[in-house]
């Protein structure tokens, strides 16, 4: 095990090298590999996250962008590969252990809990850092009201963040699409993660919505510290707000780098326009 | 020798079970419901044998033909009043209406027949056949042969025809199903008709294996089926045929070799640790969701 | 605010509790309670235990489980087993409590053997596997000694008032609500609605699906002791699969997930039957046709209109779309 406070210079598969936010990547995956009986879902990447980088993984339709998020939380466990999360394989982890380490992610069919109020879902995301124990849950004593107390003005301070308080014992399931998403970031959110994964977060939304979307996610990063890493059609959103973007086809790495570069890129152009060309 | 005479009996009611799982599975396939009235079904059709034989008088092949008619009218009304307004409700909804319907049958032969056992006409006079040591019951032949030509002669109509397609297809997916063309009532009807005749065939062949029927007598081998269909991979005929032969052979190796008492549960023991291995039966599809 | 909502709710739950207690109390003080009706009141105690504790898997974790009975027989036999052993001992006011305990203990006990393989499986795999379970256990009360086997298990004492009846009801309603309102509970909630997406949160699914099982098993266990202590003698055929489908019956005509339906739905299951025994022969069928009834009247979309604008007329409110 690596020491966590240890500082390690960028290798080689950082997405943008040169850039110097941050010294020591929270994210670190090493050739990871995804086989479904005999098909090549995810094959051979390698990606690293710094600290509090916003980074974009785009890509045609199919490319693998949501098998990598379900490697990352180890939904699916990788054919071949490592992942680190902040120097600590995740191999042979649970899904929730994966979260408790850190990862926390959406969905890009959205999964609330839908019978629920938007403050429990909340509540759930916070599941690991509410104390309650079994006895107090049955008892309500022991400790439940301050613990309740507690996980309610964070599940609040945090519905806050996307100015949804206002809503919090509404049923999530009754939600219009917007702020269902918008949940679904604040339920990881409250996860406490270093990492935080966004499966198509502007997918339905207007575009003042997205806007509001791009600010919001910024406003994550800078508040929370934590790193973002978001897969997005909006390609408006990705050149905007990615640090560092890499472009994922046919399970494969075909190009990394800026905003700048990326566009420029004749890989991606082509991966992009004979996509759409046929 | 003893121990094929066992077997071959054991595979006689193992194709007794197969019959009525095959009708579990095939309208689980189709309608995605457990069908719990489906072994009240074999009831029905024991006692219909019983009033044409007993009261009517009429000759063997025709009580067999007006009890498998009846099941069949049965089975079809039971999914038109009962369970088609229920095709979109949550699963449960429609097993408690299931189990309703299963009451209903019970306390509907209860008023009718009494809550005594009937004793069930000689419909197989096919004599025992002595191969040397080997003893085959003649009952246990005729069950086994016509079982295995129903099976085979159902295989076809599924793999081949018009209707069996549209089965498979409303099976995969209902609404695809209905937007290419296939009407689906139909279909479904199909199923629950089929399903009901073979629970006629399979009441016919327990009652003259056993000999009595009583109002309650389809509960226990439709939950025995219900486990053979589930053993084999619920939703699969090729899995309810094979689930309901093991489940029948399982029981009768057991109650020759261990113990009469504890018979039901080896067979639920080995059901139970089969589903541990494999979670979705035998032949069962896995069902991965997607995320 | 929703919180106090949701606390009101289980309140007005144990008002009713409580209430009809008191009703039954001074009915019986008053002398109006006949014999015959005084026979039920334990019998609706067991039943309300039996579906709230079943609506913890079924409603509150969305599991189907078909062997509450089996849960209930193991408990039944434990505790009849102890009192009868204790009975010389200990008086009945220590003797009871601790039967209760121990043949809720013994139920959780298996809830742990059996929940641990077997929740992994979904649907109705789950349900066959819980009534295969259900019908082993009874299988195995019947061809064993120290249980009386098929002839039952005789001569417990018969401890089992309405009183105490009542305080274990109370016992279980407090522990189910307080439970579904703690973290534990959202959790077991969680796995209901979105089981991949609970997993994501942090929550080990296997563990919380456990929790409520072993809760459940526990409180059948205990509804089997006072069973067995309210009717003096135990057969292994009464926890056939029929009683898990009668306690499901309940919980699913009280509503799925509501608790309080689940009390209510079990007094009118428990009193039905008895109140329509003067149908004698039909009884049956008059249950067997209102329960088709009632399940299609509830997905009917006419009734749920109805039943939507009676609620409008009444509370004034909709079930709208919340805006944000």
């Amino acid at each position: 095990m690596m020491n966590k406070t240890k500082m390690v210079p960028f290798p080689s598969h950082a997405i943008v090298p040169e850039r110097d936010v941050d010294k020591m990547p929270v994210l670190d995956a090493r050739n990871l590999g995804m086989d479904f009986g005999g098909l090549v879902a995810v094959d051979d990447f390698s990606l690293l996250i710094g600290r509090t980088e916003i980074a974009g993984l785009i890509g045609p339709n199919g490319a693998g962008k949501t098998t990598v998020f379900n490697l990352l939380t180890n939904v699916y466990h990788p054919t071949r590969g490592a992942i680190l999360l902040d120097g600590v394989s995740t191999e042979g982890k649970s899904t929730a252990q994966v979260n408790a380490m850190g990862i926390a992610r959406t969905f890009q069919n959205i999964r609330l809990f839908s019978d629920m109020s938007v403050l429990d879902n909340v509540k759930v995301g916070l599941h690991n850092h509410i104390h309650e124990r079994f006895l107090s849950a049955v008892t309500h004593a022991f400790g439940y009201t301050k613990a309740e107390k507690k996980a309610n003005t964070r599940a609040l301070e945090l519905l806050d963040v996307f100015h949804m308080a206002d809503h919090a014992f509404a049923l999530a399931g009754s939600l219009p699409y917007g702020a269902q998403r918008r949940l679904e970031i604040v339920r990881a959110l409250a996860t406490e993660p270093k990492i935080l994964l966004l499966d198509e977060p502007a997918a339905g939304m207007n575009p003042s919505e997205t806007l509001e979307l791009m600010n919001n996610i910024r406003k994550i990063r800078d508040e929370f510290q934590i790193a973002v890493l978001l897969i997005e059609h909006d390609m408006n959103l990705v050149m905007n707000i990615c640090e560092g973007i890499c472009v994922l086809n046919y399970g494969k790495i075909i190009a990394k780098g800026t905003a700048e570069q990326i566009k420029h890129n004749p890989v991606v152009i082509e991966a992009y326009l004979g996509n759409k060309g046929e | 020798m003893d121990f094929l005479s066992n077997l071959i009996s054991g595979l006689s009611l193992g194709s007794i079970y197969a019959l009525i799982a095959l009708g579990y599975t095939m309208v689980y396939g189709i309608a995605k419901m457990l069908n719990f009235a489906h072994g009240d079904i074999i009831m029905v059709g024991a006692f219909a044998v019983i009033v044409c034989i007993n009261t009517c008088g009429l000759p063997v092949w025709l009580a067999a033909v007006v009890s498998i008619l009846c099941c069949i009218v049965l089975g079809v009304l039971i999914e038109r009043i009962a369970y088609k307004p229920l095709r979109r409700s949550a699963p449960l909804t429609v097993l408690i209406t299931a189990i309703g319907v299963s009451y209903l049958l019970q306390s509907v032969a209860q008023l009718v027949f009494g809550s005594e056992m009937h004793s069930f006409p000689k419909v197989i006079s096919m004599p025992t056949i002595q191969i040397g040591e080997l003893t085959i019951k003649g009952n246990a032949l005729v069950t086994l042969v016509v079982s295995a030509v129903i099976m085979v002669v159902l295989t076809l109509f599924i793999g081949k025809t018009r209707m069996g397609k549209a089965m498979r297809a409303v099976s995969e997916d209902k609404d695809a199903a209905e937007l290419m063309g296939i009407n689906v009532n139909k279909t479904i009807s199909v199923t629950f008709a089929i399903g009901s005749a073979l629970a006629a065939v399979a009441g016919i062949f327990y009652g003259s294996t056993y000999g009595f029927i009583g109002p309650y007598t389809g509960s226990m081998p439709g939950i025995k089926a219900f486990v053979a269909a589930v053993f084999g991979g619920i939703g699969s005929i090729p899995g309810a045929m094979l689930g309901g032969l093991a489940l029948g052979i399982i029981e009768n190796l057991s109650k020759a070799y261990i113990s009469t008492e504890l018979s039901d549960a080896i067979v639920f023991g080995v059901l139970i640790i089969v589903l541990l291995f494999k979670p979705t039966g035998l032949l069962g599809k896995k069902i991965k969701e997607k995320v | 605010m929703k919180s106090n909502k949701a606390r009101r709710k289980n309140y007005i739950t144990y008002a009713i509790a409580v209430g009809a207690f008191a009703v039954t109390m001074i009915l019986i003080f008053t002398g109006n309670a006949s014999r015959h009706m005084q026979s039920m009141l334990v019998p609706i105690c067991i039943n309300i235990i039996l579906a709230v504790s079943l609506n913890l898997v079924v409603g509150i974790l969305g599991e189907l489980s078909l062997g509450h009975a089996g849960f209930m027989s193991v408990g039944a036999y434990a505790g009849c087993l102890f009192s009868i052993y204790m009975e010389q001992m200990l008086p009945a006011v220590i003797r009871f409590p601790l039967a209760m305990l121990a043949g809720g203990l013994v139920a959780a006990v298996f809830g742990i053997i059996v929940g641990i393989p077997v929740l992994r499986l979904k649907g109705d795999y789950l349900a066959i596997v819980t009534l295969a379970f259900g019908e082993i256990i009874r299988s195995i009360i019947i061809n064993l000694n120290f249980t009386g086997g098929a002839a039952g298990l005789k001569n417990t004492p018969q401890d089992a008032t309405f009183i105490s009846a009542f305080v274990v009801v109370l016992l279980t309603l407090i522990v189910v609500l307080n439970l579904i309102s703690s973290k534990q509970g959202r959790a077991i909630m969680s796995l209901r609605d979105n089981a991949i997406a609970a997993e994501s949160c942090g929550i080990h699914i296997g563990y919380y699906k456990l929790m409520a099982f072993v809760v459940a098993a526990f409180f059948a266990g205990v509804a089997g002791v006072i069973y067995g202590h309210n009717y003096s003698i135990l057969t292994a055929g009464t926890f056939d699969y029929n009683k898990s489908i009668e306690i499901l019956v309940i919980v699913v005509l009280g509503g799925m997930g509501s608790i309080r339906g689940s009390m209510i739905a079990a007094i009118v299951m428990t009193v039905l039957p008895e109140a329509l025994r003067f149908l004698s022969d039909y009884r049956m069928l008059i249950y067997a046709v209102i329960l088709i009834v009632i399940m299609l009247c509830s997905a009917s979309q006419t009734v749920l209109k109805l039943k939507e604008q009676l609620k409008a007329v009444f509370f004034g409110q909709k079930n709208g779309k919340e805006e944000i």
